[in-house]
């Protein structure tokens, strides 16, 4: 009986280990280095999560205890309610989220043609751009703001939207255009080919054919693209003034100007303002490991 | 200037190619450019719409960044216009004069100095961090992803939020972190108001943001890394440590050439984290090369205009500088890019 059962359990876990590559042979951990192991994970992900966690516990107490240490005192939902009837908070978080919608959109769709391009074709200009797109992240921002600025005040983009979509594009898609270029390197070019067979053009290739099976790809770019949009500071407070045009970043800033550092108010204002963003890496982040590794590690 | 703008490199690298006749075109220039624009236009057309924003965002702003720095404009002298009054600008070319007085003057080469310690701590601490944890997640243990989601957290949130929450931290009369410490019975500490406890601070959020990227990064060099490797090694009686050094390390050798100068470059000019933390402050501690920049060109008055591109200048040709040594010495390890 033993003899019969003890082959299909060691069949049963070969395919499981076969998902996790590295990992070490069943059971060869001793439980001390299980322990070991757990502890650091747990003391890594405490340090991780306590930062924010801490901001969403302040955001529940009254004000006026906010900056005291007691975890729950007298929980109360008056700094949101204040928030959102006293404050253009939900102007800007719309603003915000038309601008990082719009970079992300746009963003993803560009790296994704960029990246297509740079892997598949071999065109002059391929290796500049290579090198563009790498130099392109080095630029401080200190050096490019107030020409910019006077760009964007040029063609009347200040205060628009549009401004600082373009802007954020150029943060956001040199590093995208180069992880989708990785990540299109993974994808046999046999797929190409019968496309080409088929009477499609490159470009139908592309859409049709490669970018349904850069979905992770896809999802990490997008991930990116809203974050930088998202969190995005010095631009956000130099190119938009008024009230009404703020986005998140530059309105929090005005914020704690205009009624002092009130602490209670700006935990629940930064806690609405991660949850559009915890959403997209919900979202994204069953992907995240595979699409970076194609993108970094061909990158 | 190594800068090559887009247009420029096309151009250029167009006029390399049909040389050294690598594209499909071998007859006479004329009838190649043409023929290279036939065979080239799907790439050149899907590339064209990056090439043309960085140009005009990236590629004007920079030119005028350079001039500016040859100058010596500043709030006073450039052109604006005061009610109707068109005021024309007056600043004058001034030569290398800014480049000679940053280079000789103490405050850029102290800051410089500040600068490189930040990111050398930053990048190595966080790399080594986020190896480990890549590592410890690569093994199957219970809950991996579950830990997974809770450690890349810190970089869902928007930088300026958890910022926020580290100031609040921080804090040294009513933090959470002193009130830990004097539950201890330790003193408070002066996170964000002493110097050197300030330049820990900062370089401790830094790490604390930077970790999930290159821990994210690093898991899915190992996870491509084939499982008979080790499987093989062990046959053969490596131990832990060789195997990690012999099979891990050089499997990850890609991407982690990558992330590291990616992160290099980032955590050089990393303008947030040190901006609403301490705003350089206290006095100018932590004032890295961006921030000070930032700050001759919008905080001091008059606003120094032809300071602030110098310095932009000068952090530019370092990075550039690094990533090309960076790359010569990859290069010489079989790798290209």
């Amino acid at each position: 009986m033993t003899t019969t059962t003890t082959p299909p359990t060691r069949r049963a876990a070969a395919p499981s280990h076969r998902a996790v590559p590295n990992a070490p042979i069943r059971g060869r951990r001793s439980p001390l280095a299980s322990v070991a192991l757990h502890v650091t994970l747990i003391v890594a992900s405490v340090i991780a999560v306590f930062p924010v966690l801490w901001v969403l516990l302040t955001s529940l107490k009254p004000a006026k205890y906010a900056i005291t240490t007691d975890f729950f005192k007298e929980t109360t939902l008056e700094n949101y309610t204040n928030l959102l009837n006293d404050t253009p908070f939900l102007t800007w978080f719309a603003n915000s989220l038309l601008v990082a919608g719009l970079t992300t959109v746009i963003g993803v769709f560009i790296s994704a043609t960029t990246g297509y391009a740079v892997s598949r074709f071999r065109f002059p200009g391929k290796r500049g751009l290579m090198w563009t797109l790498l130099i392109t992240q080095m630029f401080p921002v200190a050096v490019l703001i107030v020409p910019i600025y006077n760009i964007m005040a040029s063609m009347g983009l200040l205060n628009q939207p549009v401004g600082l979509v373009v802007t954020y594009l150029t943060i956001a898609v040199p590093f995208c255009a180069w992880m989708m270029k990785g990540f299109f390197d993974t994808i046999p070019r046999e797929i190409d080919e019968s496309g080409y067979v088929d009477g499609l053009t490159p470009f139908g290739t592309f859409w049709r054919l490669i970018l349904p099976l850069a979905k992770p790809g896809i999802a990490v770019t997008a991930f990116y693209s809203f974050i930088t949009a998202w969190g995005e500071v010095a631009y956000a407070s130099a190119f938009m003034v008024g009230d009404e045009n703020l986005t998140l970043a530059g309105g929090l800033q005005k914020f704690v100007n205009q009624y002092g550092a009130q602490w209670g108010p700006m935990a629940a204002a930064s806690v609405l303002i991660a949850v559009p963003a915890a959403l997209v890496f919900l979202f994204a982040q069953k992907h995240l490991v595979t699409g970076m590794s194609a993108g970094a590690v061909k990158g | 200037m190594a800068v090559d703008t887009p247009s420029q490199s096309v151009v250029k690298a167009a006029g390399d190619s049909v040389a050294r006749g690598r594209s499909r075109g071998t007859g006479k220039p004329r009838g190649a450019a043409k023929r290279s624009l036939s065979t080239h236009w799907y790439a050149w057309a899907m590339v064209a719409p990056v090439t043309v924003v960085i140009a005009v965002i990236i590629g004007y702003p920079l030119v005028r960044g350079i001039y500016l720095s040859l100058t010596d404009a500043n709030e006073r002298n450039v052109a604006r216009s005061i009610g109707v009054n068109e005021i024309p600008a007056t600043y004058e070319f001034v030569g290398l004069d800014n480049y000679a007085d940053a280079l000789t003057g103490s405050q850029f080469l102290s800051t410089l100095g500040w600068t490189l310690l930040w990111t050398v701590s930053c990048v190595s601490v966080t790399f080594a961090l986020g190896l480990t944890l890549a590592n410890i997640l690569n093994r199957r243990i219970a809950g991996r992803s579950f830990y997974r989601l809770l450690l890349i957290l810190p970089w869902a949130v928007p930088g300026f939020v958890s910022v926020f929450a580290w100031r609040f931290l921080y804090n040294q009369d009513n933090g959470l972190l002193n009130k830990i410490l004097a539950g201890g019975g330790i003193d408070a500490v002066p996170w964000l108001n002493d110097p050197t406890w300030a330049k820990f601070s900062v370089i401790l959020v830094n790490v604390w943001l930077g970790v999930p990227f290159m821990m994210v990064a690093l898991l899915g060099g190992l996870q491509s890394i084939p499982g008979e490797l080790y499987e093989a090694a062990e046959m053969d009686g490596a131990s832990a440590w060789q195997r990690f050094k012999h099979i891990t390390m050089p499997g990850l050798s890609s991407v982690s050439t990558t992330v590291i100068l990616l992160s290099t470059i980032w955590t050089f000019n990393m303008f947030p984290v040190i901006f609403l933390l301490t705003r350089g402050g206290p006095g100018e501690a932590t004032q890295i090369l961006v921030t000070q920049a930032y700050k001759f060109s919008f905080e001091v008055s008059p606003r120094d205009f032809a300071q602030s591109s110098t310095w932009g200048v000068l952090i530019l040709v370092l990075l550039m500088l690094f990533a090309a040594v960076y790359r010569r010495v990859l290069r010489k390890q079989g790798e290209v890019w």
